[in-house]
């Protein structure tokens, strides 16, 4: 017999315990108040507004860009999906200390869940975009096929850190206040209040270096693909279309030391807490 | 370990192979990132924790076997490892079947989600699919008795409905092999006497239940066999009284260990026990069922009609009973040097349920000055159920008369 780990037993029980749990934390979220649901979509709004305000009418940085505010909103709902998603999966193992210590089951589930939680929060918080677009007059076009993609790696670069970060937090409990100040960081540092043309047009290698970052190459690539066409796409961004392998094998190289790091520490978890 | 190569005929359903884990205890330690980039190349001391040392044991199909041993004896660790949620450090795990845990009930019950909620949850996490969870539903609310509150939210739920629900899912999850802690002490009289009825009914079924348990009178009411631990080694596996015997031995060790000795040594107490109704020496008696108490005396000087006698006192010190060979049918005669005999006191058990230390003695007639007074040299454990309170169960028989209705002109 096996001891405790990531991944073990069927792949339909690991399927069925996160979706569980998954499920369980949007249910308690949507069910535990009456307003509870209704504050996971006005958060992106609001903060939506608040830069919006800002950004138009007191710092004029979006005042010659073509649908500014959509793209500020879809940036933000796909920043915050990144940020909860992480920095709720850094004390997920934590504290459901009660299930790792009581039961046995692939630990891989509870970073897993979170991630699964905040994608069906996003995949509500887009359709208030999608509304948005609609209202804008944004065309329906074939590009709009990225979508999925653009989702799929957004998620796994999520996943990926959330494994890396649950796991370490296990051991190191100041891994939380540093998480914290680099998705902070990360906001700024991610074309959302600014485009990235602008940063293009002072300095070119600055902006190429911004957009190795892979959540700044998927928000970049979402305004291309579904928002804006006359916008430079991710791979114009960086200076040729080859150059996307720069973002992409980041973010393979950050899932795989997530999961390697997750899978390494997952027998040790229980007996650590 | 003769009792497992007895059984080696059939192929265990649980077998524990030269099982070894210890915890590493840390001197100092390191929380955080930070200190561990400013200290990278510090050395990290531990104090290492032997919890379970070379455990060895088999269990056979259909078999309900008791761990029983005190705290910090590496049960619940053993156990865990079981479960598969600590890793072990050495030794080998075979396990035969589907094994579901129960180190606690309801774990991950959600206070704010409602019983049906909770319970189709917790019966995926015990191992169920989602669809075989949700057809086992019925049943379980069923078997909890809470058909009317299943919409109820948790929270509103007293803790006794909490423990049915959770006790529920656990009978409903259909396990190869079931590893019990200590869960069974909660609830009124009445639900104990349904999860005790359900872990007969589960082991009739072929089901494969290990026990762990504080509780000597479920040890050995319904294990086969049983194991006690202590400090992470097996001490003894054996039939359940023996096992419940040393485990209170090891719990009274200050009352059994050392215990007085009087007397001028003119004879010698060797021995005492208890022997059960079939005749058995036993360390536990059934309560209302015969049994005999049992001492051997040697001479070491010759004795003139010696008084051999004992004397039951409760864990507070408080004699309970006490007799001795003046009140036999016969004299007891003479002894010579090296001669010996054996005291039998027969007796039905009107003991409450509970703990009692018997002290052996010898005395000189007459004088009734002592030859050896061995004060609890041998424990006994009382086991029943007795309704209300008292030291003793006088043989007694309880009648109420009616005396017919006081009239008004009275």
């Amino acid at each position: 017999m096996t001891g405790p780990a990531a991944i073990s037993g069927e792949p339909r029980r690991f399927v069925a315990l996160a979706l569980t749990l998954a499920f369980t934390d949007f249910k308690l979220r949507f069910f535990g108040s009456v307003l509870g649901y209704f504050w996971t979509l006005v958060r992106p709004l609001m903060l939506f507004g608040v830069l919006y305000v800002v950004f138009s009418q007191i710092v004029p940085l979006g005042a010659n860009v073509s649908y500014y505010p959509l793209i500020l909103l879809s940036g933000v709902v796909l920043y915050l999906y990144f940020a909860e998603a992480t920095s709720a999966a850094v004390r997920s193992v934590v504290e459901r200390e009660n299930l790792v210590r009581k039961i046995h089951f692939p630990r891989m589930v509870i970073p897993l869940s979170v991630t699964l939680t905040a994608s069906f929060n996003l995949l509500l918080n887009l359709v208030v975009v999608f509304v948005f677009m609609a209202a804008s007059g944004v065309e329906v076009r074939l590009t709009w096929l990225e979508l999925p993609v653009l989702l799929v790696l957004l998620a796994l670069f999520a996943t990926g850190l959330a494994m890396l970060l649950s796991a370490l937090f296990v051991s190191y409990r100041d891994v939380r206040p540093i998480w914290d100040v680099v998705t902070q960081a990360l906001f700024y540092a991610t074309p959302v209040i600014y485009p990235i043309e602008q940063v293009a047009a002072r300095n070119e290698t600055a902006a190429q270096i911004a957009m190795c970052n892979p959540l700044a190459a998927i928000i970049q690539q979402f305004r291309y693909a579904m928002i804006d066409p006359s916008a430079q796409s991710a791979g114009e961004a960086l200076g040729g279309a080859w150059m996307l392998l720069v973002p992409l094998s980041i973010l393979v190289a950050v899932f795989a030391l997530g999961l390697w790091v997750f899978d390494h520490m997952a027998p040790r978890i229980a007996d650590e807490l | 370990m003769s009792a497992v190569e007895e059984r080696s005929a059939s192929t265990p359903t649980i077998a524990v192979h030269d099982l070894s884990k210890a915890f590493q205890i840390p001197h100092e330690h390191v929380h955080t990132l930070k200190e561990r980039a400013l200290h990278p190349t510090r050395r990290r001391t531990f104090d290492r924790l032997e919890a379970l040392t070379h455990v060895s044991f088999e269990v056979a199909p259909g078999e309900m076997f008791g761990i029983v041993g005190r705290n910090g004896s590496g049960k619940s660790t053993l156990l865990k490892c079981l479960a598969g949620i600590y890793r072990v450090d050495a030794g080998e795990i075979w396990l035969r079947g589907r094994v579901a845990p129960f180190i606690e009930l309801g774990v991950g019950f959600n206070p704010d989600l409602t019983a049906r909620d909770n319970v189709l949850i917790n019966a995926i996490m015990l191992g169920l699919t989602p669809a075989e969870a949700r057809a086992r539903y019925d049943a379980v609310i069923e078997f909890a008795e809470l058909g009317e509150f299943v919409d109820l939210k948790l929270k509103n739920y007293s803790s006794g409905m909490q423990v049915r629900l959770a006790f529920a899912v656990m009978v409903q999850v259909d396990a190869d092999i079931l590893l019990i802690d200590e869960v069974l002490a909660v609830g009124d009289a009445a639900f104990q006497q349904k999860c005790h009825d359900s872990l007969t009914r589960l082991r009739a079924e072929g089901r494969t239940i290990l026990l762990i348990t504080h509780d000597m009178q479920a040890i050995e009411r319904f294990c086969d066999r049983a194991m006690l631990l202590e400090r992470g080694v097996v001490v003894e596996i054996g039939a359940p009284d023996q096992v419940a015997h040393r485990y209170g031995e090891l719990n009274f060790p200050s009352e059994l260990g050392e215990p007085e000795r009087l007397g001028d040594g003119a004879a010698a107490v060797l021995d005492a026990w208890f022997e059960d109704e079939p005749g058995r020496r036993s360390g536990v008696l059934e309560h209302g069922r015969a049994a005999s108490f049992h001492a051997v005396v040697e001479a070491a000087s010759p004795l003139s009609e010696p008084i051999v006698g004992m004397r039951i006192e409760d864990a507070q010190g408080v004699i309970v009973f006490e007799t001795s060979t003046t009140r036999a049918a016969q004299p007891s005669g003479d002894l010579a040097v090296g001669e010996r005999v054996e005291l039998a006191v027969r007796f039905e058990t009107a003991l409450r349920p509970g703990r009692y230390f018997a002290s052996p003695s010898v005395a000189h007639a007459g004088s009734g000055e002592l030859i050896d007074f061995r004060r609890r040299l041998t424990s006994i454990v009382v086991t029943g159920d007795l309704p209300g309170s008292g030291l003793v169960d006088i043989p007694h028989h309880v009648a109420l008369e009616r005396l017919g209705a006081r009239t008004a002109g009275e």
